[in-house]
């Protein structure tokens, strides 16, 4: 929709070009949720899309860098990738969850949805599960790095304070190498995440990720595969299930108990295959 | 900036923050739609360098340098792409107001896409079809291929290639110059008034032109709701009152240059409020502590039953004696149920467009039902007479009820007459989650008896309505939800409490169905489980208990002589049902321990005309070179009327469908049409259409001298129109084709320069439809999903005059039913709706539909035009109780309440 409001885009081409966002400025990457609501307190956007940030780099010690402005469309593709992480799969699973349409994906971005921190964004669930690092961009020139499971804190609020702009999604090449499980469950096949779990093995074990159900990621991390029965403990002394319109917090406690489940089976079992 | 659109250059610099969608209507490419203007619905969708996106989500900026490929460039009418032509040919659209971004997505995609399509149309969203059709025409299959000429035969809907070309345009696809923009400002509180408005900031803002306030506005009572009859709804509402009685209620106006400056001005009216308690709990609002939000009024002259007791209308009657009847049984079944806020979700949203024509007339271009009623009210409002007032229609993009309201064009009408400039207001999505009315929330309480032997001896019911802040249509839901529902069951001993109720809720309204669904849902489940109870399987106990020709239709008394058995398919109904579930489909449940299987049905009547006439005019007329103009007053808001009434044409004068123009929704068309609503576009409009068709014939016979058979038959010439402009034309069988003398128009018409008949139809006799529902479904007691197996639809739609777009009515009115029955809730916290978007209010996706296997009893109607009767509202009815029905019978639980959830289902099972 018009953002009548706003009466300045400003294309930003150096990190300078940042000053000033929070407030009555917003940072402009796809504009797939800036433009789904009224944003009436705005009258200025920087688009960060001028910027010329690579949308992916791969690292010489195997990580991922993912820039904020880097596309869904791009994301989901990486399933796709060459270096084949067992891991890879996830990348388009989680596209997948997002609510809005497969044309979204070609503008939508990594760090925008991210950013908007709502519950059920499925790239704040993808970067939590693979224990990736959000790279932030303070006002006054410094960076700091932080899990993303940590930067979204509740239904649209997060860590970044005044003047950040989150700059890249950082995965590490460790948890690129492990096997992950995805659940996803809705209140209709293909609606808005009501619970939206992912399993993780790797070399520093078994985590789980519980992410739309609760109001912020919640992961729980074990040395090995869990038992059922301590899976199970764990997962119902989480306290952040939540209720909208998208499901009502007992029904999210359930059906995640019953995902954390199934992620448990599938990445208790020997490895398929040969990749 | 530069960029193409459909490889023409366009110029022009857009606004900062504005988005591609508007930039490019703003540039007269309406063919791109606004469904939600929040990248929900992909109304909007164009290609920008061959990628899909959301227009509404696109920075116009962005589009620099940039192709833009919309539905107007992937063929015209006469060039149709193969994807435009199959969506032609397969009927995938009814309205039509998604179809250019349906389009537009699909031709993205390939073949190896199809398997993937719920996906790939996951926010392509269709409130009509129920995306059977759709799937039909992106994947090729030709289940129901458009074709033929007259009655009976699935022609194709005559703007068919205007709709998939973008071609055809809406409420508000016209180039206005000089436009004004009002905006609105909602109230805060749910029930307040207002102490003082002060506007001169507001006024200050650049563009604006005025500001609207209650002293600026006629104090005229009236209902939003519109009918045949305007005594039918309690004068309640004020165009402007500084009495606020729900959140979002019409504060102040503003009228402005822009959208923008007006919105902004809005922002700064500054209002004091005057809080006061406010009441939103339906079962309260009757207690003597609770506040009375019209009890200022008086009952009488006002038509509300008891305003000081928040009672909008209310009805108590007996028929026989209810605790006679219940002593009698074996059995007695009672329960509570109750059913959701629903929104119609018509794709486009409420919009008006008024401006005054050279003559001063006031002349409202709106996305209406029901024109003629509108233009009355408005002229009754600002004291004009009503020749001085047009009300018109272009394509609507559906309307479910929604739009036999009142909603923008009193505004309009009000800012066009205070600035003497032609006025735009388009409600926002979110205005039509929170401020437009929805469908009434009902609790239904049910007592029902019945022997050993199947007979049911008692029913009675205890029904209060929520109409919210507003009495519009609050009575006429009331009492139509206890009228075919209960009609329908010959049972000796009757009992009705009704009560409709205001609170500080957002208005109810009319919505398909009328209130039977909500009543049909609480007893066919009662119904299902006293068959449970007496262990009789639940079609056959209908079976034995429904109403039959001959038999009286009785809710609390003896209905009245104009409602008859037209004909009568309720049995055929029931077995066709039973018979396909018998049968199977050779869908399997899913795997696993956590899935139960169980079926279920509903059954539903409807009369087939609202009560106390609903009169319509028509017109035909034919010129020298043998072109017929049909005029009607209904509007078809993708119903399907318009292709109906061309096909009535062809068949009594033997022309091709498609070479009758239609002038339709427009005051100035005929003398008077009702409108729109109780499904009477086939049997009303269908009958005037008939009449003044039957009327012309006779005129061209009259002139042409009687033949032997008195049939005349005219039809055009098979290689085209030819030089001269005459048409060939047969006289001798109406449809056997023999080939006879030649008409000669212009020798007919002599002098005159047309020949014109007009028909006229009062609907004050009414028939019967019905239908029945039946589902196989797996339900996963872990998580509560429910897995729809098996869906099948049985109707008697009498003789089915198109039986493409009949399977589309019912269609789409399953999955406008499965909606309410799974997903959609409008969600009030202190009367503020919190689901204000698609995004957090699900309605039927592609993937969500189950495709409905539709079957149609044989019968033919006595009253309806070639025996055809009403088939749009009444496919919705049955739905939501057969599912119900189904999941009790896998799970072994009953569900008292919708939706029925993943979560409540789940919840259901955890006691």
């Amino acid at each position: 929709m018009d953002l009548h409001t706003v009466t300045d885009v400003r294309a930003a081409r150096t990190r300078a070009d940042l000053a000033g966002v929070g407030g009555s400025t917003a940072v402009l990457a796809g504009g797939s949720w800036l433009f789904s609501e009224p944003q009436h307190h705005l009258v200025r956007l920087v688009d960060l899309g001028t910027l010329g940030w690579p949308e992916v780099e791969h690292r010489t010690d195997g990580s991922l860098s993912l820039a904020a402005t880097c596309t869904l469309r791009t994301v989901s593709a990486l399933s796709q990738h060459p270096a084949g992480w067992p891991c890879a799969p996830l990348f388009h699973q989680t596209c997948t969850a997002l609510v809005g349409s497969f044309k979204v994906w070609n503008v939508a971005t990594v760090g925008g949805n991210i950013a908007t921190s709502l519950p059920a964004g499925p790239m704040t669930s993808l970067a939590a599960a693979l224990d990736a690092d959000a790279v932030l961009w303070h006002a006054d020139g410094t960076d700091s790095r932080i899990p993303v499971a940590d930067l979204v804190t509740g239904d649209r609020t997060n860590r970044l304070g005044p003047g950040d702009v989150l700059r890249s999604v950082d995965f590490p090449a460790d948890t690129l190498s492990s096997r992950t499980a995805y659940r996803k469950i809705a209140l209709s096949p293909l609606g808005r995440s009501g619970s939206l779990v992912i399993g993780r093995r790797g070399g520093d074990g078994f985590v789980l990720t519980v992410t739309a159900a609760t109001t912020h990621p919640v992961q729980l991390r074990y040395p090995g595969v869990p038992e059922a029965a301590e899976l199970a403990a764990d997962v119902d002394r989480i306290d952040a299930w939540w209720t909208d319109p998208n499901g009502a917090a007992d029904w999210r406690h359930a059906v995640s108990r019953l995902l954390a489940e199934e992620i448990r089976v599938e990445l208790a079992a020997p490895v398929r295959g040969t990749r | 900036m530069t960029f193409s659109v459909n490889d023409e250059p366009v110029g022009g610099a857009p606004r900062p923050g504005q988005c591609l969608r508007t930039f490019l209507r703003e540039n007269a490419h309406f063919e791109v739609k606004k469904g939600c203007d929040a990248g929900d619905c992909g109304a909007c969708t164009v290609l920008v360098d061959d990628v899909p996106v959301h227009s509404c989500l696109y920075p116009a900026a962005r589009a620099e340098g940039r192709r833009v490929t919309t539905v107007a460039g992937l063929g015209d009418p006469e060039h149709l792409s193969p994807l435009q032509e199959s969506f032609v040919r397969e009927a995938g659209f009814q309205c039509g107001f998604c179809t250019a971004g349906m389009i537009v997505t699909a031709s993205t995609l390939t073949p190896a896409d199809h398997d993937d399509l719920p996906r790939l149309l996951k926010n392509n969203l269709c409130r009509c079809t129920g995306y059977r059709a759709i799937t039909d025409a992106i994947t090729g299959v030709r289940s129901e291929s458009a074709g033929g000429s007259g009655v009976g035969e699935p022609v194709g809907a005559p703007a068919g290639r205007r709709v998939v070309s973008g071609r055809e345009p809406y409420t508000l696809d016209l180039v206005v110059p000089g436009l004004l923009h009002l905006a609105v400002l909602g109230s805060p509180y749910a029930h307040a008034v207002v102490e003082s408005l002060d506007t001169t900031a507001a006024a200050a803002v650049p563009g604006v032109v005025c500001v609207l306030t209650p002293a600026d506005a006629p104090a005229v009572p009236f209902s939003t709701a519109r009918h045949a009859s305007r005594l039918d709804d309690p004068d309640d509402t004020l165009i402007l009152d500084t009495v606020l009685r729900f959140r979002g209620q019409r504060v102040a106006a503003v009228v402005a240059e822009t959208l923008g400056a007006a919105e902004e001005a809005c922002r700064r009216i500054v209002a004091t409020y005057r809080e006061l308690p406010a009441s939103t709990d339906p079962e309260r609002a009757r207690d003597p502590d609770t506040p009375s939000l019209h009890g200022e009024k008086d009952a009488v002259t006002a038509r509300i039953a008891n305003p000081a007791r928040n009672v909008a209308a209310e009805m108590h009657g007996e028929y026989g004696d209810l605790a006679a009847g219940l002593a009698e049984a074996d059995e007695v079944v009672t329960g509570t149920w109750t059913t959701q806020r629903v929104a119609h979700a018509a794709l486009e949203t409420h919009a008006t467009i008024g401006w005054t024509d050279e003559t001063g007339r006031l002349v409202l271009r709106t996305s209406t039902q029901v024109p003629f009623l509108v233009r009355d009210e408005i002229a009754r409002l600002f004291d004009l007479p009503a020749d001085r007032v047009r009300v018109l229609t272009a394509r609507v993009g559906g309307g479910f009820g929604g739009k036999q309201e009142l909603l923008t064009e009193d505004l309009v009408a009000l800012a066009v007459l205070r600035t003497g400039r032609p006025v735009q207001y388009e409600m926002t999505r979110s205005d039509e989650f929170t401020v437009a009315p929805c469908r009434h929330p009902f609790r239904v309480s049910v007592t029902l008896g019945g022997t050993r032997d199947g007979r049911i001896t008692a029913l009675g019911l205890d029904v209060l309505s929520d109409t919210g802040a507003y009495g519009n249509h609050a009575g006429g839901v009331m009492f139509h939800s206890c009228s075919e529902s209960v009609a329908i069951y010959d049972v000796p001993n009757k009992r009705i409490d009704a009560a409709a109720v205001y609170t500080n809720n957002l208005p109810s309204g009319a919505f398909r169905g009328y209130g039977l669904g909500q009543v049909i849902f609480a007893l066919e489940s009662a119904v299902d489980e006293l068959a449970a109870r007496l262990n009789i399987d639940p079609v056959e106990l209908r079976r034995r208990n429904v109403v039959r020709p001959g038999d009286p239709l009785v809710v609390t008394h003896v209905e009245g002589d104009d409602l008859v058995f037209g004909s009568y398919g309720l049995d055929q109904c029931l077995d066709l049902t039973e018979q396909a579930l018998r049968r199977g489909n050779g869908v399997a449940a899913p795997a696993g321990p956590a899935w139960r299987v169980g079926e279920g049905v509903g059954m539903a009547m409807i009369a087939t005309v609202p009560p106390r006439g609903h009169p319509a005019h028509a017109r035909l007329s034919v010129d020298a070179r043998g072109r017929f103009t049909l005029h009607v007053g209904t509007a078809d808001f993708g119903n399907g009327s318009t292709t109906v009434h061309t096909q009535i044409v062809a068949s009594v004068l033997g022309v091709d469908a498609a070479t009758v123009a239609v002038v339709s929704s427009d005051t100035d068309a005929v003398r008077h049409d009702t409108g729109a609503f109780g499904s009477t576009g086939t049997v009303v409009a269908g009958r005037a259409v008939l009449a003044a068709a039957e009327g012309l014939r006779a005129l061209l016979q009259q002139r042409a001298g009687a033949n032997e058979t008195g049939a005349i038959e005219t039809g055009a010439n098979e290689t085209g129109a030819n030089e001269t402009g005459a048409i060939e034309a047969r006289a001798g069988e109406t449809g056997a084709g023999r080939a006879g003398p030649t008409l000669d128009f212009a020798a007919l018409l002599g002098e005159d320069d047309r020949l014109e008949a007009e028909g006229v139809a009062d609907g004050a006799v009414r028939s019967l439809a019905f239908n029945v529902h039946g589902f196989r479904v797996a339900v996963n007691t872990d998580t509560g999903e429910i897995a729809i197996l098996q869906s099948v639809h049985a109707a008697d739609a009498g003789v089915v005059l198109n039986p493409a777009q009949c399977r589309g009515q019912v269609e789409g009115g399953v999955a406008q039913a499965l909606g309410t029955a799974l997903y959609e809730e409008l969600i009030l916290e202190d009367g503020r709706v919190t689901t204000t978007v698609f995004r957090s209010y699900h309605i039927p996706q592609l993937a969500d539909v189950p495709v409905t296997e539709v079957l149609f009893a044989e019968t033919a109607d006595d009253l309806g035009p070639y025996g055809a009767k009403s088939m749009s509202e009444s496919p919705y009815n049955p739905v939501a109780p057969a599912l119900a029905n189904a999941v009790a019978a896998a799970i072994g639980v009953r569900p008292y309440e919708l939706p029925l959830s993943r979560d409540r289902i789940w919840r259901l099972l955890q006691t």
